[in-house]
C-alpha cells in the first residue's frame, strides 16, 4: 500500500487541522500523529513531520501533553532505533514548557526512548541534551534535566560520568527550590546507576546536603530517597549514613504532626475521647518513643490524673505501671510518685483500690528495695488518717504489698503496723486486720507467727463485734491448719 | 547602630497625571503596586480590575535611576454578583504578587475580594511573512508541512502558499509581505489559573512562599494555603472565626510569608497584634508561636484608640529578624525575638491626633496605608496625607506628600517624632496609600488617586 507519492487528502486535512483554531481539532490531529506518520512513511516523517512538530509553539497544554505522549512511542515511525535521535529535539523543547504535566510527560517519553537507544547514539545525542537542559536558563529545563540522568549516566565514558555527577551535584544546590526538589526526587533513580565507589562519596554527599536544605519540601523528598539509597549501600555504610538521617527525620516530622493532635484530643471535653487516647498511648509510644512522649504527654497525664471524671482517673492509674516500666525509676520518682500516693486518698473507692493495686505493680516492677524507699514509708505514714475509709485503703495496700516485699520486710515493717490497726476503733478495720493477718500466713515465718500474729488474733477473737470475732477465728483456724501440715 | 545618611528624594516619573481639578473616575484609582524581584517590572492594579505592567527602560544610563515605560495591561478581574448573598463582588485589585519568571514570561498572582488569579504575560514577537515561489512538484502535505520551515531563517524554501504567521497567531489575519522582519513586541496576558470559591470573607493579602510552589491567601477571618499548581483545592491553616459571631473582636488585616524561612508566616490584626506562626508546629496554625504586641501604646485610651491600632500592612525585613508594621498613626519596626514592644515607633502624622473625630466622620480613619522596606533593609517608607502648604507652594504640590517618607533612620529604642511643620490641616482626599520600594535601588513607586509617581534617591 504505497501512499507516498500520491497526495493524500485525509492526511493533508489532518496536518492542516494541526494548526486549526479549534483545540479539539488540534488535539484530534495530534492523537492521530502515528496515522499521519505511517501514511507519510519513515523518511518523510523524519524529515518533515518531526521538524514541523519541533516548530510547534502551541500554547495549549492539552495539545502539548498529547504530543509529548505520542512522541514517546514514535521510534518505529521514524525508521527504528537508528533514527531515534530525531525525536529528541521536539521533546527537548517540551521539557522546558511551563506546565508541569507536559514537562513530566516529555521527560517520561525521553526516558522511554533513551532506554532503547544504542549506546553511541546516547553519547552523541542524549547526553548533550541532558547537559543542555541542566545548563538551561529557565528553571523548568533544569527541573526536567534531573529526571534524565539515570538514562544518560550508564552509557557515558569515565570522563563524562564524572562530569554528569558534578552537574547533578550542582543541580542539588541550585538557587531555585523547584530544581532542588526535582534533584531530590530523582536521587534514588540516579544513584542506582552510579558505581559503588562513587556512591559512597559523591552521592552520599549530595544526599546529606539535601537533607539539610533550608526548604522543608526538599528535605521531605530526600527522605524518600533514604529507602532507595539504603538498598544500594552496604549494610555498614547504611548504618553509618542513612540511619542517623532517618532518626532525625522521625523525630522531626512525626512529632510535629502527631503530637499536637494527641494533645488536643487529650484535652477533649468528652472523657471518652480522653480515655480512648489513653488506651492507645502504648501504640503512640511505639511510634514516638518514650523520651518525647514523656516530655510532651506528661503534663497532659498529670492533668488527667486530677480529672473530675473518676473513670478517666482510673484509666490513667491503670496505665501508670506501663509508663513506669518504660520511663524508668528516676523519672517516676520525680513526677508520678506523688500522684500515686495522692490516689490512695481519692474520694472514689475504685480509684483507691486501683491505686493500691498500682503500688503493688510498681513494687513488682522496681523491686522491694526501691519500694522500701519510695512506697512503703509513705504508705505507712498514712495509716493514721482520721477517716477510716482511708485507713482501710492503707490496710489493703499493705496486704497487697506484703507478698511482693517478702518475708523480712513484712515482718519488720508491715506487721507491726497491721497489729496496731488491730486496736482501731472501727470494727471494719479490725476484721480486715484479721483477714490481712490470715493472708500473711504464707509470708511470715513460724516464730513471727507465734510471737505476734497469733496473740493478736486471739485478742481479736474476743472482740465485741461479731464480724471481728468471726474473721479472727477463721484466721486462727487457718494458722492451725498450716501448723499441722508444717 | 550607625544610621545610614538620609536620602534625598527627587522626582523621576509620573504616569496617569491629571490636572488638579480634573475628576477621577473611581475605577481608575490605583489600589495596589508591586515590583517584581528584579525590579525590572512594576505592576499597578486599580479599582477597575485592571493590572498595568511597566518595564524598565533599557539602554539608558539607568543604573542608579531606572526609568520605566508602559508595557502592557490586562483586565484581571471583572465585577461579579454573588447571587447567594445578593452582594456585588468588586473587581478592585487588592493585592498582586510576582512569581518566578519563567521561559521569558512573567507570572503574577492578582486578587480581588474573592478570587485569586495566576496571570502569565508573554512577549510575542510578531513576524511578517515572506512570500515564496511556488515549487513545481510539491504535494499538498509537503507544502503544509514545509510552511513552517521558513521561520528558521532559511530564505530559500519552496513553499506554495507561504503566508503563515506564528502558530498561535493563526487567527486569519493577512499581513502584507515584507522581508521577514520583527514588527515589534506585543505582550499579551493569559489567565493560567483561577483559585476561586475558597473565601467567605474579603481577601486582603496573598503571599508566595520561598519554596516557590505554595502561597497563602488571607481574608478577614481565615488564611488558606494553596499550591500554585492546584487550583481546585486549598488548606485552611488559620481560622479566627469565633463560634458565635457576636464574640467577634478581631479580624485579620494582612498576612505575609517570611522571605527565607518556608515555614514561617506572620499575620496582623485589627487589634494591632502581629502573630508569627510556624507551619511545622501543626496543620492548623491557630496557636501562634509568637505574638507581637505593643504593651505600651502611647496616649490615653479614647474611643478611637482601638480603631487606629488596626494594622494595615506588614512587611518582613530582608535581615530575617525584623517586621515592619503600619497602623493608622505609626510605623513600627519589630524584632521578632522581642514580642513586648516594637524596637522603634515612627509617628507619621501626630498632628492628626486631635482630629480623629473628624477623620472618623469622613471615614478617613479607615484608610489603609502600605509600608515598604528598601532592598537592603536600611530604610522604610510609608504614606500619609498631603499637608496644606502654609504659603503658596514653592515646592510643587505633589512632592509635599512625600515629605514624610523614607526617613527610616535606624535608631534603637527611640520614638521618632514627626519632624514636619506645625501645620494643622491636611487634605484627607489626597492620600498616599500605596507604595513600593524597588528591590535593588532607592526608587519608590507610589500613587495618589490614579497617578503613579516614581521618586529616586
Amino acid at each position: 500500500m504505497s501512499m507516498v507519492d500520491e497526495p493524500l487528502y485525509p492526511i493533508a486535512v489532518l496536518i492542516d487541522e494541526l494548526k486549526n483554531d479549534d483545540i479539539q481539532l488540534r488535539l484530534n490531529s495530534i492523537r492521530k500523529l502515528s496515522t499521519i506518520a505511517r501514511a507519510l512513511g519513515e523518511e518523510r516523517t523524519r524529515k518533515e513531520l518531526i521538524p514541523f512538530l519541533s516548530e510547534n509553539n502551541d500554547d495549549d497544554d492539552e495539545v502539548l501533553l498529547a504530543m509529548a505522549e505520542e512522541l514517546g512511542v514514535f521510534i518505529p515511525y521514524v525508521g527504528g532505533l537508528e533514527y531515534a535521535h530525531v525525536l529528541l529535539p521536539p521533546l527537548e523543547t517540551l521539557c522546558t514548557v511551563e506546565e508541569t504535566c507536559v514537562r513530566d510527560k516529555a521527560v517520561e517519553s525521553l526516558c522511554r526512548i533513551g532506554s532503547q537507544m544504542r549506546e553511541n547514539d546516547l553519547v552523541d545525542w542524549f547526553i548533550p541534551l541532558v547537559k543542555r537542559l541542566a545548563a538551561g536558563e529557565w528553571f523548568t529545563a533544569r527541573v526536567s534535566a534531573c529526571g534524565l540522568f539515570h538514562i544518560a549516566y550508564p552509557s557515558a565514558s569515565e570522563l563524562l560520568k564524572a562530569e554528569l555527577r558534578t552537574i547533578y551535584s550542582q543541580l542539588c544546590q541550585d538557587d531555585m527550590p523547584m530544581v532542588r526538589r526535582s534533584a531530590s526526587t530523582n536521587l534514588g533513580k540516579f544513584a542506582a546507576t552510579v558505581e559503588p565507589a562513587y556512591l559512597k562519596t559523591d552521592v552520599m554527599q549530595i544526599f546529606e546536603d539535601l537533607t539539610q536544605d533550608d526548604q522543608d519540601s526538599v528535605r521531605l523528598l530526600a527522605v524518600e530517597g533514604c529507602a532507595a539509597l539504603g538498598k544500594l549501600l552496604e549494610p555498614q555504610d547504611c548504618i553509618a549514613h542513612i540511619l542517623p538521617v532517618i532518626v532525625i527525620f522521625s523525630q522531626d516530622s512525626t512529632i510535629d504532626q502527631l503530637l499536637p493532635i494527641f494533645l488536643s484530643l487529650l484535652k477533649d471535653e468528652f472523657p471518652d475521647v480522653r480515655l480512648n487516647i489513653i488506651s492507645k498511648l502504648d501504640q503512640v509510644n511505639q511510634v514516638i518513643g518514650i523520651d518525647l512522649l514523656s516530655q510532651s504527654l506528661l503534663p497532659a497525664i498529670v492533668e488527667l490524673a486530677e480529672d473530675r471524671h473518676w473513670r478517666v482517673r482510673l484509666a490513667i492509674i491503670e496505665y501508670i505501671p506501663l509508663l513506669a516500666s518504660q520511663l524508668g525509676v528516676g523519672f517516676f520518682d520525680d513526677k508520678l510518685g506523688a500522684l500515686c500516693m495522692q490516689w490512695l486518698q481519692d474520694k472514689v473507692y475504685s480509684i483507691r483500690e486501683a491505686a493500691a493495686n498500682n503500688l503493688k505493680r510498681l513494687a513488682e516492677e522496681f523491686g522491694p528495695d526501691w519500694a522500701m524507699q519510695h512506697i512503703v514509708p509513705q504508705v505507712l505514714e498514712m495509716v493514721n488518717n482520721p477517716h477510716y475509709l482511708y485507713r482501710m485503703t492503707i490496710l489493703s495496700a499493705i496486704s497487697l504489698l506484703a507478698p511482693v516485699m517478702g518475708s523480712e520486710i513484712t515482718c519488720s515493717k508491715l506487721l507491726p503496723v497491721v497489729v496496731t490497726l488491730a486496736k482501731d476503733r472501727v470494727a471494719n478495720i479490725r476484721f480486715n486486720v484479721a483477714k490481712v493477718l490470715q493472708s500473711f500466713i504464707p509470708i511470715v515465718d513460724q516464730s513471727m507467727m507465734e510471737k505476734t500474729v497469733r496473740p493478736c488474733l486471739v485478742e481479736l477473737a474476743e472482740d465485741p463485734d461479731v464480724d471481728v470475732r468471726y474473721f479472727s477465728k477463721q484466721a486462727l483456724e487457718a494458722i492451725d491448719q498450716v501448723m499441722m501440715t508444717a | 547602630m550607625t544610621s545610614p545618611s538620609p536620602l534625598n528624594w527627587r522626582f523621576s516619573q509620573v504616569f496617569g497625571e491629571r490636572s488638579p481639578d480634573e475628576d477621577v473616575e473611581n475605577i481608575d484609582l490605583i489600589s495596589a503596586i508591586e515590583f517584581d524581584k528584579t525590579g525590572d517590572y512594576l505592576a499597578v492594579g486599580d479599582r477597575g480590575g485592571r493590572v498595568v505592567i511597566f518595564e524598565k527602560e533599557t539602554g539608558k544610563d539607568v543604573v542608579e535611576r531606572p526609568e520605566y515605560r508602559y508595557k502592557t495591561e490586562f483586565q484581571s478581574h471583572e465585577p461579579e454578583f454573588d447571587y447567594l448573598k445578593s452582594v456585588d463582588i468588586e473587581e478592585k485589585i487588592n493585592k498582586m504578587k510576582w512569581c518566578t519568571t519563567l521561559n521569558g514570561s512573567l507570572f503574577m498572582l492578582s486578587t480581588n475580594d474573592k478570587t485569586i488569579k495566576l496571570w502569565k504575560v508573554k512577549e510575542r514577537k510578531v513576524k511578517k511573512v515572506k512570500e515564496m515561489d511556488h515549487g513545481p512538484y510539491v504535494s499538498s502535505e509537503s507544502s503544509l508541512l514545509s510552511e513552517s520551515s521558513f521561520v528558521r531563517g532559511e530564505s530559500k524554501s519552496s513553499v506554495s502558499n507561504g503566508h503563515q504567521l506564528e502558530w498561535i497567531d493563526n487567527k486569519g489575519t493577512n499581513m502584507s509581505p515584507s522581508n521577514g522582519q520583527n514588527v515589534g513586541d506585543a505582550a499579551f496576558a493569559r489567565c493560567r489559573k483561577m483559585y476561586a470559591h475558597a473565601h467567605d470573607y474579603n481577601i486582603n493579602s496573598v503571599s508566595i512562599n520561598s519554596d516557590g510552589e505554595t502561597f497563602i491567601s488571607a481574608d478577614d477571618l481565615r488564611i488558606n494555603l494553596w499550591n500554585l499548581e492546584v487550583s481546585d483545592q486549598c488548606f485552611n491553616i488559620i481560622d479566627m472565626k469565633p463560634s458565635n459571631m457576636e464574640d467577634l473582636t478581631e479580624v485579620i488585616t494582612s498576612a505575609e510569608f517570611h522571605l527565607l524561612h518556608c515555614n514561617l508566616l506572620a499575620y496582623s490584626s485589627s487589634r494591632g497584634f502581629i502573630r508569627l506562626v510556624d507551619m511545622r508546629q501543626s496543620a492548623l496554625c491557630d496557636r501562634s508561636a509568637i505574638m507581637l504586641q505593643d504593651a505600651n501604646p502611647r496616649g490615653p485610651k479614647t474611643f478611637f484608640t482601638e480603631m487606629v491600632a488596626s494594622i494595615s500592612n506588614i512587611k518582613f525585613a530582608p535581615d530575617e529578624r525584623h517586621i515592619l508594621s503600619r497602623d493608622y498613626m505609626n510605623l513600627k519596626l519589630w524584632d521578632m525575638r522581642m514580642s513586648s514592644s516594637p524596637v522603634v515607633t515612627y509617628k507619621i502624622h501626630e498632628h492628626l491626633y486631635p482630629k480623629l473625630c473628624d477623620l472618623y466622620n469622613n471615614d478617613a480613619i479607615f484608610d489603609k496605608f502600605d509600608c515598604c522596606i528598601s532592598g537592603d533593609g536600611s530604610h522604610f517608607a510609608t504614606g500619609s496625607y498631603r499637608k496644606q502648604p502654609q504659603q503658596a507652594a514653592s515646592r510643587p504640590r505633589r512632592r509635599s506628600s512625600l515629605s514624610n517618607l523614607a526617613r527610616g533612620l535606624y535608631r534603637q529604642g527611640n520614638n521618632v517624632s514627626d519632624t514636619g511643620t506645625n501645620e494643622i490641616s491636611c487634605d484627607v482626599k489626597s492620600k498616599l496609600l500605596h507604595l513600593a520600594w524597588h528591590p535593588k535601588t532607592n526608587l519608590i513607586a507610589c500613587s495618589t488617586r490614579n497617578s503613579l509617581f516614581m521618586f529616586y534617591a
